[in-house]
């Protein structure tokens, strides 16, 4: 308050009370920072203090590994990180094909019905595979694909969001490049290949990054077709490891969610500036 | 030669289409349409296959209190939930966009609960749930508040549940607003700082309007991941008390995967339809425009 | 070169064949199994550790133990991988989902599969009070695995400190009023210590058997087509529920959840806790404090419904299957493993023969509480089971929670959730 008093003397009546303003709005900007992260901090305090900690906080607590220990032993987390990346690499490359092939169907080519296959394709953006679990489910029981990894990833694998993304792209791109490319006797998918997707390169990293993101944190879909541990994604294991009724363990619980966490978190701390440019760049579009 | 060229893009056109398009009408088209063809049927047990029962399963729905319940906390959750959430996103967008000293910092907080599973963050926040042990009574007692069940109240427990869907999603569609205000002309505001306008006359009169297209956009998606975002029911209250927190995806996978009753949850999928198809025409109207726009 | 890369070939082939017809001769049998688990502690791993056991005993049969988490959970996965075609022949699941089971045409009972008189007798080897969820029509369908009851545990220094006598637990829901009124710790309006929580999130039904059971009424008929749920002994248990939160003010009021409840007693904010007695031993090895367990107080009688998780072997499998599956739960069951899991959970020794082992004899001896449980089984109920199972036990729970919540008086909760439930059960009378 005297700091504020001080500076008023100083500046006109206006800029002291910018001045305020400025250290007010500051303030509040770090409070809410620091509310949205308090899971995580809390998440670090409890996982890396003995259980007494859970619960009590104490500057002086001792620090331990123990936890992660404890949880990396009650649960199968190195499987689940092999069928999470399992899951999420395969879904991201037949992704990356299946929607580039009708994105650039899309751009460059007049065919008989091609708006109304666009909009079939939209309807997608409404209608996401979460809200039909019962049917999807029963397809894949008929298709012998329950509890398997494929069936995790079939129904996102023609994702309307990417060929949406990617098909903007492709539009952009000029087409005396194609032109170009076409006296060379470049074929279509040749012309794809060697113009369309160098070109789209960021949209690619922008599409990569929201997918990775958005199927590392699925959670009903997998849940549903899944059965067993060699299936089970890292979300799945973690619910059922943490299901509350085993009798809530903070501390054993939160390593088990950093564990869990940590692949994604880690990236998105290295690259920071690549994830929030690539969700801007998939959310222009 | 013009008209070979059309019929080769005829075949290419479909060709590059046809995986895409099989996925797709398998996994979404083709389950609308079974859904809706399913709730006219029984569901079937070894004893008592299935059969045509008209309209029985929508009959049972109108009678089933708990599917009022449930309508009636999902759009709570959505009159909750969407327009606190683009407010605290578009005040996020703002202040990290400004001269804000640690912005980078401050940025990833914000961005953070995003990729973030919800079902891993569920158990921590039933920690601030608990109780006499958890955070938020530990921080009331310390200013010398009674504890509160906060979970165990029918009166606070929806509110819980939003405050969390608030959380993963304010950091989400800031990133739509920041996305949009780095694209205004700086020339705007230093106009508007000559001719003495303040930052909120500024920011209502001029930024807010300018930014309307990224409401619209970042309004849709708000309303469906109402209707999506479920995960931290599995873990914090399996939508009790008395299905106080219940909300309509839940109660579709609870009437199919736990009940075991699927011509019911289709029943129910099809009213979840039908306020997608709502909003998806509301959004085609809107999309409309935005091209006009541009 | 060419005929060098054929040889090989052919080697490599033939070798391979031979492996796996090794492989295939090796494990006879191979047997799949789910099974849930609903208190703290490391069970995964005993269950793990006792699997191992038996395939190290009979290696010519592979069992795959798969942790479906919990009870609905273990249900749901284990039917949907049944009926997706994927392979499991049996499983750990709740005793109370015997009629659903039934309904889905999904299990067999176990008559069919015995075969020797002995085989007979090892059907009647358990406590016939744990047998109640697992008989219907006069058939065993389920073998009891991880059974409990519901007992009271209790905060010694607390009794101390209220003035009350650590090993005279409350034995009558008077007594539990009377005594409760002393335990709650109070500074000014704030309290730091309740005297007493009953769980009702997860599983509110199951609580509240016993509560009905002390009042002299069981919630359900025997062939699970029939609820009593608005009943004058229901409703009056209900509203004691209640009143212990709202009249009394021992309990807090609304729900209280069932997964952190048991962190709430080790950290000495409730005096009494009612809980499965399947967290006995990690109460025992996480309480600093000096713990006592007890049955529950009686009203008209003492009483608890059983609980827990059965064997169930399912009818799509095979004789071969069918058998190793039986020599799995057999082994699984027997008075010395029942012992060792006793111990390591607090879950009942499924037979008397396991509290006669020597461990168990001395554990018990050593440590009490442990055979609260057991001795409780005497007064011990069926838990709620009927045909549609998730949907009345649903039906139940709501009520019990809006009440609980101070949204409805017990007699309308438990009136409507009657008549809905009268309205499921109707064509299976």
């Amino acid at each position: 308050m005297t700091a504020a008093s001080h500076s008023a003397t100083l500046g006109t009546p206006r800029r002291r009370r910018l001045k305020f303003g400025t250290v007010l709005e500051t303030g509040a900007a770090w409070l809410l920072a620091l509310l949205w992260l308090l899971p995580l901090i809390y998440a670090f305090w409890s996982a890396f203090h003995p259980s007494e900690y859970a619960t009590r906080f104490d500057l002086m607590a001792p620090l331990t590994l123990d936890n992660f220990r404890e949880a990396w032993s009650q649960a199968p987390f190195a499987r689940y990180y092999l069928n999470t990346f399992m899951m999420v690499t395969s879904i991201l490359i037949v992704q990356f094909i299946l929607c580039t092939l009708a994105a650039y169907a899309f751009a460059r080519f007049e065919f008989r019905g091609r708006d109304f296959a666009f909009a079939l394709v939209l309807v997608q953006l409404m209608i996401m595979p979460e809200v039909l679990i019962v049917e999807n489910y029963r397809t894949m029981s008929q298709l012998g694909l329950v509890d398997t990894i494929t069936g995790i990833g079939l129904p996102y694998m023609a994702s309307a969001f990417g060929i949406f993304l990617l098909r903007q792209t492709f539009k952009t791109i000029p087409k005396e490049l194609e032109d170009a490319a076409r006296v060379e006797g470049c074929g279509p998918l040749q012309i794809l290949w060697k113009v369309y997707v160098p070109l789209a390169k960021p949209t690619y990293v922008a599409y990569g990054l929201v997918s990775v993101s958005y199927h590392w944190n699925n959670f009903l879909w997998p849940l549903v077709i899944t059965n067993s541990q060699t299936t089970r994604p890292l979300t799945v294991g973690l619910a059922i490891f943490s299901a509350p009724e085993s009798g809530v363990d903070w501390p054993i619980i939160t390593a088990g969610t950093l564990l869990a966490v940590a692949p994604l978190l880690i990236a998105f701390l290295l690259f920071q500036r690549q994830f929030v440019q690539s969700f801007m760049h998939a959310g222009i579009k | 030669m013009s008209s070979a060229h059309t019929t080769r893009n005829q075949v290419y056109g479909w060709l590059l289409l046809t995986p895409a398009a099989i996925l797709l009408i398998t996994f979404t088209h083709y389950p609308a349409i079974a859904t809706l063809a399913q709730s006219f049927f029984s569901t079937g047990t070894v004893s008592r296959p299935s059969k045509f029962i008209g309209l029985d399963n929508y009959r049972s729905m109108l009678e089933d209190e708990v599917f009022w319940k449930v309508l009636e906390n999902n759009i709570w959750y959505a009159v909750g939930t969407i327009p606190i959430s683009i407010a605290i996103a578009l005040l996020m967008a703002v202040w990290v966009n400004g001269k804000l000293p640690l912005r980078g910092l401050v940025r990833m907080s914000y961005f953070t609960p995003t990729i973030l599973p919800m079902i891993a963050v569920a158990n921590i926040w039933l920690f601030f749930y608990t109780p006499e042990i958890g955070l938020l009574d530990q921080v009331g007692a310390l200013f010398g508040f009674a504890s509160h069940n906060w979970l165990g109240d029918t009166d606070t427990v929806l509110g819980c549940i939003i405050a969390i869907a608030i959380w993963k999603e304010a950091g989400f569609f800031m990133i739509f607003y920041l996305a949009a205000l780095q694209t205004l002309p700086p020339e705007l505001e230093e106009a508007a700082k000559l001719e003495g306008a303040s930052r909120w006359t500024f920011f209502r009169r001029v930024t807010f309007p300018l930014l309307m297209p990224t409401t619209l956009f970042v309004l849709i998606n708000a309303v469906i991941n109402s209707f999506k975002l479920v995960d931290q029911l599995f873990i914090l209250t399996k939508g009790g008390p008395d299905n106080a927190s219940s909300l309509l995806l839940y109660y579709i996978y609870e009437a199919a995967f736990s009940f075991f009753d699927q011509n019911y949850a289709s029943t129910l999928t099809v009213v979840l339809l039908l306020m997608l198809a709502v909003i998806a025409i509301g959004q085609f109207v809107i999309l409309d425009k935005r091209i006009h726009y541009r | 070169m060419i005929g060098r890369f054929r040889r090989v070939t052919k080697g490599l082939a033939l070798s391979l064949f031979m492996m796996f017809a090794y492989a295939q001769s090796a494990v006879a049998v191979e047997l799949t199994m789910y099974y849930p688990v609903a208190v703290g502690g490391p069970l995964t791993k005993v269950v793990d550790g006792m699997v191992a056991e038996f395939m190290k005993a009979n290696p010519d049969i592979k069992v795959k133990a798969i942790y479906a988490g919990n009870y609905n959970d273990a249900r749901i996965k284990a039917l949907a991988a049944l009926k997706s075609g994927q392979p499991a022949q049996l499983s750990v699941m709740f005793s109370i989902d015997i009629y659903e089971l039934i309904e889905q045409d999904a299990i067999v009972p176990f008559d069919d599969i015995v075969e020797t008189p002995e085989e007979k007798a090892w059907l009647n080897s358990f406590y016939p009070a744990l047998m109640g969820n697992g008989r219907t029509g006069g058939k065993t369908w389920g073998i009891p695995f991880q059974r409990s009851t519901i007992v009271m545990y209790y905060n010694k220094d607390a009794f101390k400190e209220a003035g009350l006598d650590p090993n005279k637990p409350p034995a009558t829901w008077d007594e539990l009023v009377s005594m409760g009124k002393k335990l709650v710790k109070k500074t000014g309006d704030k309290v730091d210590r309740w005297a007493i929580m009953i769980p009702s999130t997860g599983y509110p039904y199951w609580m509240f058997g016993a509560l009905t059971m002390e009042n002299d009424q069981v919630l359900m008929n025997s062939d699970g087509n029939k609820t009593f749920f608005n009943a004058t002994p229901t409703v009056s248990a209900l509203e004691f529920w209640q009143e212990l939160g709202d009249k009394h003010g021992i309990m807090p009021k609304g729900t209280i959840e069932w997964g952190t409840l048991r962190k709430n007693f080790l950290e000495g904010r409730t005096a009494i806790m009612w809980h499965s007695t399947g967290n006995l031993t990690v109460v025992k090895k996480k309480a600093k404090f000096d713990f006592g367990v007890a049955m529950l107080p009686a009203n008209k009688r003492r009483g608890t419904p059983t609980g827990g998780g059965n064997f169930y072997i399912f009818k799509k499998t095979k004789p071969e299957e069918r058998k190793a599956a039986m020599k799995l739960i057999r082994f699984l069951t027997e008075p010395k493993r029942a012992a060792e899991w006793s111990i390591k959970t607090g879950y009942i020794g499924t037979s008397p023969a396991a509290y006669k082992t020597p461990e168990l004899e001395k554990y018990v001896a050593d440590f009490p509480p442990a055979a609260v449980a057991r001795d409780q089984l005497e007064f011990a109920t069926p838990e709620l089971s009927t045909y549609q199972a998730g949907r009345v036990r649903k039906l139940l729970d709501d009520a019990i929670q809006s009440t609980l919540t101070g949204k409805k008086p017990a007699k309308d909760s438990l009136g409507s959730a009657q008549t809905q439930s009268e309205r499921l059960l109707k064509r299976y009378q």
